[in-house]
């Protein structure tokens, strides 16, 4: 069976997802240990941002190099909830802020108390930023290369903000010893796997809404931008607008795994949002295949996952594998190892990747 | 769906005790685990290396002449990769995974304060070798560098001894260099002293003009430093280039330790204070066998450094302390560490029990023309620490 | 009034620096489209290039002198090297040469990192060029006036090269358009691996000029390359100018702004004022004009 029909096939999908689900939801905490299953959980909060990458990058051409600022987002704005519940009632104000300065909470923290506007603003502020920051740049047409470096330089914006204001984010230490997750202790291994359950839950339902957007009319119209947007501003479609609800989705769905990364790994700095690690995103995209659905997804966890086995043994020679990985991926095997599978050894290959249509010139 | 079934426990369920603890630790066999916790990848590697090296050679002494409590050590390492993410995630897996009876290693806050919950969660111990802000101090962590008022406030006595009256402040914009700034305002404000600026530059720049365009036009009568890594070398050769010198305008600084001359150029820094509490030309026996075990391990171009010292001297302290508590077991541990010492490269260190720093013996250098650092001015004895510096009445209010 | 006029000078000077780390980018990314993410790395390169060099030689100013012209060939073969293995093949897959080089610069980094250790190293500036030199009662640092006269001979002889050479001319048409150059008969091929050769050359003599300001390490190159591909973008793609004007307005807003807030907040709001700027021109300060419809 192939990747096409398994994706076309109805039962096929829903007989994936209930595989998956027992994979995930019965195997793996029965077979691992508490400590191996957060690192589970953090590698599908990877995963869910590789499904984001998929959609703007595979599908709609967007070379999406700051991922980390969506992440951050609503890793911070989790992050700033726990701090504020976890303070001490007298006060209301976080251990790290008491320490480093007596000017209380800041004003842009307080929303962040209650626990509803919390959860709403981890998928809105994102998805707000990327809509802004999308119709900006693509109604005035900058694609390619330029809106790659203006993404990277976004996240380097963010990176240097973060750790410039020590006092309301925790600077380059970031925020962490967090104590509960809405009431439920942390401590306790059983609201860790619930934890892991929800991560989980999100994750397949992260991959249902890219695959309806995907095959919907919609999934083709942005297909169509990535190939040939001025012939789809012909036929009287708006491209920047069909980008723009793309990148937003990518955003919202990297915010809520930023959510979800705080309280199942217990910290967030500003090393998790900047430069390196938007681009470290990629290459579980690009191995995977970035214009499949399950291939980002399988690409960032076995790229997770290698990383922590890999580093525990060789320190230096991750860097090398993953230099290595970069380069003979995207240069000889564009589709990534999705693509190894969809056509017979000796083919020909159609180009599933954008070409110089998709760049600025 | 039965996982969601049972709930866990609230967050006021578990009041202070040490839930989902209890270490793993191993003492049945003639080996015990331990772990080290360095970068040795990424920004932090240049020094977090040396750190290895000097935890390595203690390991292997200490195991060459028998082991602590009769065993010998067997050291797994861990690669903090200069990410406080890492670090929380390996200090995890060093303890529940791995079993280890004690870690070492971390270098910057970040990295610290990072680890710190997981060492209290499972009730684990880290040995933490590098000078740091102070006001700080925790049951699972053991702090061999200097706080405060070990390394600042003793620097900041000698900078008033030599007849400052105004001073200018540059640092990297993260916690340490906050904190210590704000320790030093308050020890100006109550001394007398102007500070004329306070400058700071993200980790990691590399054009400083601007900020020594500043330092200069302020003319204070000395610069304190708290810069960190490679932002070091941009500042004194920016400073040189403007023609400001060690005998005009001295520049103290607290993380420039001999490892980091020979990178900035000995020329472009010789003659400036810092301030630390060991340095390679320290003349006592100890200190000379450290050094020739060092460069017989190592290689003979290789300098030694303070945190490397006082990483060495953390692997002793805690086989004193398991030798006098008996017991690999953290408890005792914890029990048995108070008044425990070392005659150290460094001098004589003892282990306060209470906040878990060590006393030691302050130092100011000045960094010679052979890249080396040799004493200037000496606090005489071991200081006791006072992370949350209660005993300077100026200091009140700043620990909040 | 003299904080002004030294402020205008550390602008300037910084943006000198920027245009040195730059103008192999607007090059390369110009002609052929390709987003070099290790041109970085060849900035590191041409720095430990004087880093061996003043290793052998040992005076400093003969060093310095040499350092020059070797660091100019030891990028320019990284590039050719890279151009041939990797580049050559991906010329219609303009974005995929970013990850591709990002690939590179990381094996790269970690190269140098086994090689010459993990610590930074010190390239001792000649004693010509130390201290300040005095003018109108207002010190300028040498370091920064020698690293301007690079960067300004950098353009002359680069625009010299590009307006009265064959090459020159090959370059230009092959820039403004690809197909109808090669119907004229220009080898594109050979025009490509020239200007990528001239290109990450630059990047070698910027690292050069770096290691008279600041540390020599295996991630010196990536404090540049972002700021770099800004002022390309900035500038406009295929000419000079555009990334001369660019290079030293942002030098002058960051230091400005700088000395009245601090270095984090001047870096955000430099990018702030880019994104704001690219609403207004998006392809930059100048654009090519071309006939071709891609």
């Amino acid at each position: 069976m192939n990747l096409k029909a398994l994706l076309t096939g109805r039962w096929a999908v829903v007989g994936g997802f209930a595989l998956a689900a027992v994979l995930l939801l019965v195997v793996a905490p029965a077979l691992l240990s508490s400590f191996r299953l957060g690192l589970l959980g953090k590698y599908l909060c990877y995963a869910m941002v590789a499904v984001g990458i998929g959609l703007a990058w595979g599908r709609g051409g967007m070379l999406v190099l700051g991922q980390g600022v969506f992440f951050g987002l609503g890793a911070y704005i989790m992050a700033m909830h726990l701090k504020l519940a976890d303070a001490p009632a007298s006060t209301g104000v976080p251990d790290f802020m008491a320490l480093i300065s007596s000017d209380g909470v800041p004003v842009w923290w307080e929303p962040f108390r209650s626990g509803v506007v919390t959860v709403l603003a981890v998928v809105l502020v994102p998805s707000a930023v990327a809509v802004l920051l999308g119709l900006a740049t693509f109604r005035r047409r900058v694609r390619g290369a330029y809106f790659a470096i203006l993404s990277q330089a976004l996240a380097a914006a963010f990176a240097i903000l973060l750790v410039g204001n020590p006092r309301s984010t925790g600077g380059s230490t970031g925020l962490n010893n967090f104590k509960g997750f809405f009431g439920f202790s942390l401590r306790d291994p059983a609201n860790r796997l619930m934890l892991y359950v929800i991560a989980v839950v999100a994750l397949l339902a992260m991959v249902a809404v890219a695959r309806q957007m995907m095959v919907s009319r919609y999934g083709e119209l942005l297909v169509a931008c990535r190939d040939a947007e001025e012939r789809v501003r012909f036929l009287g479609y708006d491209p920047a607008v069909i980008k723009t609800v793309a990148y937003a989705v990518a955003a919202a769905m990297a915010g809520v795994a930023g959510a979800l990364f705080v309280p199942i790994v217990g910290i967030v700095s500003p090393n998790d949002v900047g430069i390196v690690p938007s681009i470290g995103l990629l290459i579980g995209v690009a191995i995977g295949g970035r214009t499949t659905l399950l291939g980002p997804v399988l690409g960032a966890i076995a790229v997770a996952w290698a990383e922590t086995s890999l580093s525990e043994r060789f320190p230096s020679g991750w860097t090398y594998a993953q230099g290595l990985v970069f380069m003979l991926v995207v240069a000889f095997l564009p589709g990534g190892l999705a693509s190894l599978r969809r056509r017979p050894p000796g083919a020909a290959q159609p180009s599933p990747v954008p070409t110089l249509s998709g760049s600025s010139r | 769906m039965g996982l969601l079934a049972g709930c866990g426990a609230r967050v006021s369920d578990d009041a202070g005790s040490g839930v989902g603890g209890g270490t793993c630790v191993d003492t049945s066999g003639s080996t015990v685990k331990i772990g080290f916790l360095n970068s040795r990848s990424g920004t932090m590697a240049i020094s977090e290396n040396t750190v290895y090296n000097a935890l390595k050679l203690a390991a292997d002494q200490i195991n060459s002449s028998g082991g602590v409590l009769g065993k010998q050590l067997t050291v797994l390492a861990e690669d903090g990769a200069s990410e406080p993410t890492v670090f929380a995630e390996k200090a995890e897996k060093l303890i529940r995974a791995d079993c280890v009876a004690a870690v070492f290693g971390g270098w910057t806050s970040s990295s610290r304060k990072a680890m710190l919950p997981v060492f209290e969660s499972t009730n684990a111990l880290l040995f933490y070798p590098v000078q740091y802000e102070g006001l700080e101090s925790s049951k699972n962590i053991f702090y061999t560098g200097a706080t405060t008022n070990q390394q600042i406030v003793p620097a900041l006595d000698y900078l008033k001894e030599k007849g400052a009256k105004s001073l200018f402040l540059v640092g990297s914009d993260y916690v340490f260099p906050q904190t210590a700034n704000k320790i030093i305002k308050a020890y100006a404000k109550a001394n007398g002293i102007e500070v004329k600026g306070e400058e700071y530059a993200p980790l990691g720049h590399t054009d400083f003009s601007t900020i020594v365009s500043k330092v200069k036009a302020a003319d204070a009568d000395a610069v304190f430093n708290t810069l960190n890594g490679d932002s070091n070398v941009a500042f004194f050769k920016e400073y040189k280039n403007a023609g400001l010198t060690a005998e005009a305008m001295p520049v103290l600084s607290v993380s420039i330790a001999e490892e980091e001359v020979g990178g900035i150029g000995v020329g472009n820094i010789v003659g400036q204070p810092v301030a630390w509490n060991y340095y390679q030309t320290i003349d006592s026996p100890q200190n000379k066998k450290f050094v020739a075990d060092f460069k017989a391990a190592y290689g003979p171009a290789k300098v030694t450094s303070d945190p490397m010292e006082a990483a060495y001297t953390s692997l002793y302290l805690w086989k004193g302390m398991v030798e006098k508590a008996k017991s690999f077991a953290v408890p005792d541990v914890q029990k048995a560490a108070g008044g425990v010492g070392f005659e150290a490269p460094e001098g004589t260190v003892t282990v306060n029990g209470d906040n878990h720093h060590i006393a030691k013996t302050a130092l100011i250098g000045k960094i010679g023309p052979d890249g080396l650092i040799y004493t200037d001015w000496t606090s005489g004895k071991p200081i006791e620490p006072d992370p949350y510096l209660k005993s300077y009445p100026w200091a009140a209010g700043l620990s909040g | 009034m003299e904080i002004l006029l030294s402020q205008l000078f550390n602008g300037l000077s910084g943006g000198s620096i920027l245009l040195l780390a730059a103008l192999g980018l607007a090059l390369t990314f110009g002609q052929m489209g390709v987003i070099n993410m290790a041109h970085g790395e060849f900035i590191m390169a041409g720095a430990y290039t004087a880093y061996v060099v003043q290793g052998v030689l040992g005076d400093a100013g003969l060093s310095l002198l040499v350092s020059l012209p070797a660091a100019f060939v030891v990028g320019g073969l990284l590039g050719l090297a890279l151009e041939a293995l990797l580049l050559r093949r991906m010329y219609h897959r303009p974005l995929d040469t970013l990850l591709v080089t990002f690939g590179v610069s990381l094996v790269l980094q970690q190269l140098a990192r086994d090689v010459f250790g993990t610590a930074g190293v010190d390239v001792a500036a000649p004693g010509w060029l130390s201290g300040p030199v005095e003018v109108l009662g207002f010190a300028f640092p040498k370091t920064r006036l020698f690293i301007l006269a690079i960067a300004v001979a950098a353009v002359v002889v680069l625009s010299v090269l590009l307006a009265f050479t064959p090459l020159g001319r090959r370059i230009r048409a092959t820039v403004q358009n690809r197909a109808l150059a090669e119907t004229s008969g220009i080898s594109t091929r050979r025009t490509d691996r020239t200007t990528f050769f001239v290109g990450s050359g630059l990047a070698g003599v910027a690292g050069v000029a770096l290691t008279l300001m600041g540390s020599i390490s295996a991630n010196l190159g990536t404090a540049y390359i972002v700021d770099a591909f800004l002022v390309v973008v900035v500038g406009g793609i295929g000419q000079i100018k555009g990334a001369v004007i660019a290079a030293f307005v942002l030098g002058v807003a960051q230091s400005w702004i700088e000395y009245s807030t601090t270095a984090s907040i001047a870096k955000v709001v430099v990018l702030a004022l880019i994104v704001v700027f690219l609403q207004v021109r998006p392809q930059g300060i100048f654009v090519v004009r071309t006939r071709s419809l891609a």
